[in-house]
């Protein structure tokens, strides 16, 4: 299957990304990977299934509850009952059916902007990582301060300057201050990348830039951009939550992150109701340990000591009758 | 000392735009905050105070490069401007106030929990594929996941309000003065146990992770293979030639968690009404107060570039290969 160190052919980028896919190099992510990672990974399996199951909520809860997040019933700040599984708030609002809103609005943000902060990240890094020189030295020396400036309260900062709140200036407060992690990692791997043959014989076919950093250095960094993606969604919703929580979001639409912010501004810890607080937390620390394990998955894929060699059964159940015999 | 000159340079440069965005995110903004403000204010600020409101957001009629030059030189002597909530309290005197307070109660929490995760990082890494090592890592992963500020309003509740086992809110209790006696102290401990423990809960897992895989990296290498070859105790191994070698990232990290000290705490600061720079951030951005805000900012910024700048001197005594560069 390896082609080894074939010589790509001139002209024909096509085939040089082909063979740079099926060259041992051990960070591009194919098909068949993802589902070995998927079978073989019990860790990637759970992480899935808890990511599906939120995307899934999502996706059709909404059209599953019959009212409105908003509607106010008669029966205000009532505890769980069979009528409002998850109770209700001080306004009468039934805290399930905000819940399911708020999966559709926090998952839909949560993803777009950690897509959006890796695009930035993938750009940035690639691209200082391929010209190296004077190129990437003023582009890492920006990575480096972005880097050492505090996120959360710059976050804080540019959110109360912007006078219109809504996910969208959430999105790039948020866009603004976290894409230097992701930068600087793919800067290292795409300057560990560029002296490579493949690149190199791109680079003397006359390929342009801008080719060679997305169609031959991308496909190769496929596992570290996924894993990227899924870290800076963990990041993204836990900073979204908090910036709402602060009352910097805009506090009329419904998200895990408003469902704290009234919920604290509305005294229901010290009322008692733990069910106001309680859902949009153990939903926040499901969906982020859920796409955690999937990250650890990748991780242990990208690099191979961090996995646990795994002994086929026969040589096992042989191991411990030898073990049994002595 | 070349090396070091240039961190040095460097950190001086990132100071430099932090100072230079802190002064253009304000005039960038759309919108006029100053407006707003004194629209807020009406006739109640002394016509100087909106004068010096007015210069402060840059409602001037000077060029933005003498503003920019006016910015440095007031910073320069110390000056952060007035309070808005509080008028007319210099905000550096509000920060000398709030600091004590999230520096005793977040840095002990994060050197307590560098200390517990580097330590059961070290123990799990070295007794791989043990119980502990197969429960704990999912454990903290789900740990870690949680938002800090959900996790505290739950200790709050249950440790606090159901159980009544801890103080409910705020740093010391009502009637209280802030002094140096054996009364107020503990009962300043008392309020800062719980914020203390919420932020080692969430965040020992981190180092804990951190440590693991830095160590399992160094555990392949083969001097560590020498180390056991040459029959060396295991504790010896463990200690003197692995950790000590995997726990440099970890020690970055540490040096970016100090630096975050100030400005971490915010949430959990907000949740236990605890006093401290993150509880003074957020009255500013629910009142506007521009100058307050931007000054805690600024001094956010400065703990972690000091801390970042401690961190590499320490590398240079720890790490001999960067003493080369």
């Amino acid at each position: 299957m390896s082609l080894g160190t074939t010589a790509p052919i001139p002209n024909q980028p096509e085939a040089t990304a082909e063979a740079t896919l099926k060259q041992p190099g051990r960070l591009s992510m194919r098909l068949a990977d993802i589902r070995r990672l998927l079978t073989q990974n019990p860790k990637v399996l759970i992480g899935v299934i808890i990511v599906g199951f939120f995307v899934l909520v999502a996706l059709i809860g909404p059209l599953l509850v019959q009212k409105d997040p908003t509607f106010s019933y008669p029966d205000k700040l009532a505890a769980p009952s069979a009528e409002h599984w998850f109770g209700t708030t001080k306004l009468g609002e039934d805290v399930f059916t905000q819940l399911i809103y708020g999966t559709r609005s926090s998952i839909l943000w949560g993803f777009l902007t950690g897509i959006f902060v890796t695009v930035i990240s993938v750009v940035v890094g690639l691209t200082a990582g391929y010209f190296g020189g004077l190129v990437d030295d003023i582009i890492s020396l920006i990575i480096n301060v972005f880097l050492v400036l505090p996120a959360f309260p710059l976050a804080v900062l540019i959110a109360a300057y912007i006078p219109f709140k809504g996910s969208i200036t959430v999105t790039i407060v948020i866009a603004l201050t976290s894409w230097a992690w992701g930068a600087r990692v793919l800067r290292g791997q795409t300057l560990s990348m560029r002296k490579r043959d493949f690149i190199e014989a791109a680079r003397s076919s006359g390929e342009s830039s801008f080719h060679i950093i997305f169609w031959e250095i991308l496909p190769n960094q496929l596992a570290i951009i996924a894993a990227n993606i899924i870290g800076t969604v963990v990041y993204v919703i836990l900073a979204e939550a908090g910036l709402e929580f602060l009352g910097l979001g805009d506090t009329t639409t419904v998200s895990w992150g408003t469902m704290f912010y009234w919920a604290q501004n509305n005294d229901a810890l010290l009322l008692g109701a733990w069910w106001w607080f309680l859902p949009p937390g153990v939903c926040i620390a499901l969906l982020g340990a859920g796409l955690s394990l999937i990250n650890f998955g990748i991780d242990e894929y990208a690099d191979p000591r961090l996995r646990r060699e795994r002994i086929p059964k026969a040589i096992l159940r042989k191991l411990r009758m030898l073990q049994k015999g002595q | 000392m070349r090396q070091l000159l240039r961190r040095l340079f460097f950190y001086l440069l990132a100071f430099w735009a932090s100072l230079t965005l802190n002064f253009f995110i304000p005039r960038l903004a759309p919108g006029n905050p100053a407006g707003a403000m004194l629209a807020r204010f009406q006739g109640r600020l002394p016509p100087e105070a909106v004068n010096a409101l007015l210069l402060q957001f840059g409602v001037t009629n000077e060029p933005l490069w003498m503003q920019y030059i006016h910015y440095l030189n007031s910073l320069l002597h110390g000056d952060l401007g007035l309070s808005i909530t509080y008028y007319p309290t210099p905000v550096s005197a509000m920060l000398a106030q709030e600091l004590p307070w999230t520096i005793a109660l977040v840095g002990t929490s994060v050197l307590i929990s560098f200390a517990v995760g580097t330590l059961i990082g070290i123990i799990i890494a070295w007794k791989r594929g043990s119980w502990l090592d197969t429960i704990l890592p999912p454990i903290m992963n789900f740990l870690a996941a949680i938002p800090y500020f959900w996790l505290a309003l739950l200790t709050l509740y249950i440790l606090a309000y159901t159980m009544n086992w801890f103080p409910i809110s705020g740093g010391y209790s009502l009637g209280m003065l802030p002094e140096f006696s054996f009364d107020f102290i503990s009962d300043a401990i008392s309020h800062g146990i719980l914020p203390a423990l919420t932020i080692v809960v969430s965040s020992v897992s981190g180092w804990m992770l951190g440590m693991r895989n830095a160590m399992i990296t160094t555990l392949s290498e083969d001097y560590v293979l020498m180390a056991q070859a040459k029959g060396l105790t295991p504790r010896r191994v463990m200690v003197a030639y692995a950790a000590r070698n995997a726990i440099l990232p970890n020690l970055t990290g540490f040096a970016l968690s100090l630096g975050s000290v100030v400005g971490g705490a915010l949430l959990t600061e907000m949740v236990f009404s605890y006093p401290g720079i993150g509880f003074a951030l957020l009255q500013a951005v629910h009142n506007s107060d521009y100058p307050l805000l931007q000054a805690i900012f600024l001094l956010i910024t400065l703990t972690v570039l000091v801390a970042n700048l401690l961190v590499d001197l320490i590398y240079l005594v720890l790490d001999p290969r960067t003493r080369q560069g």
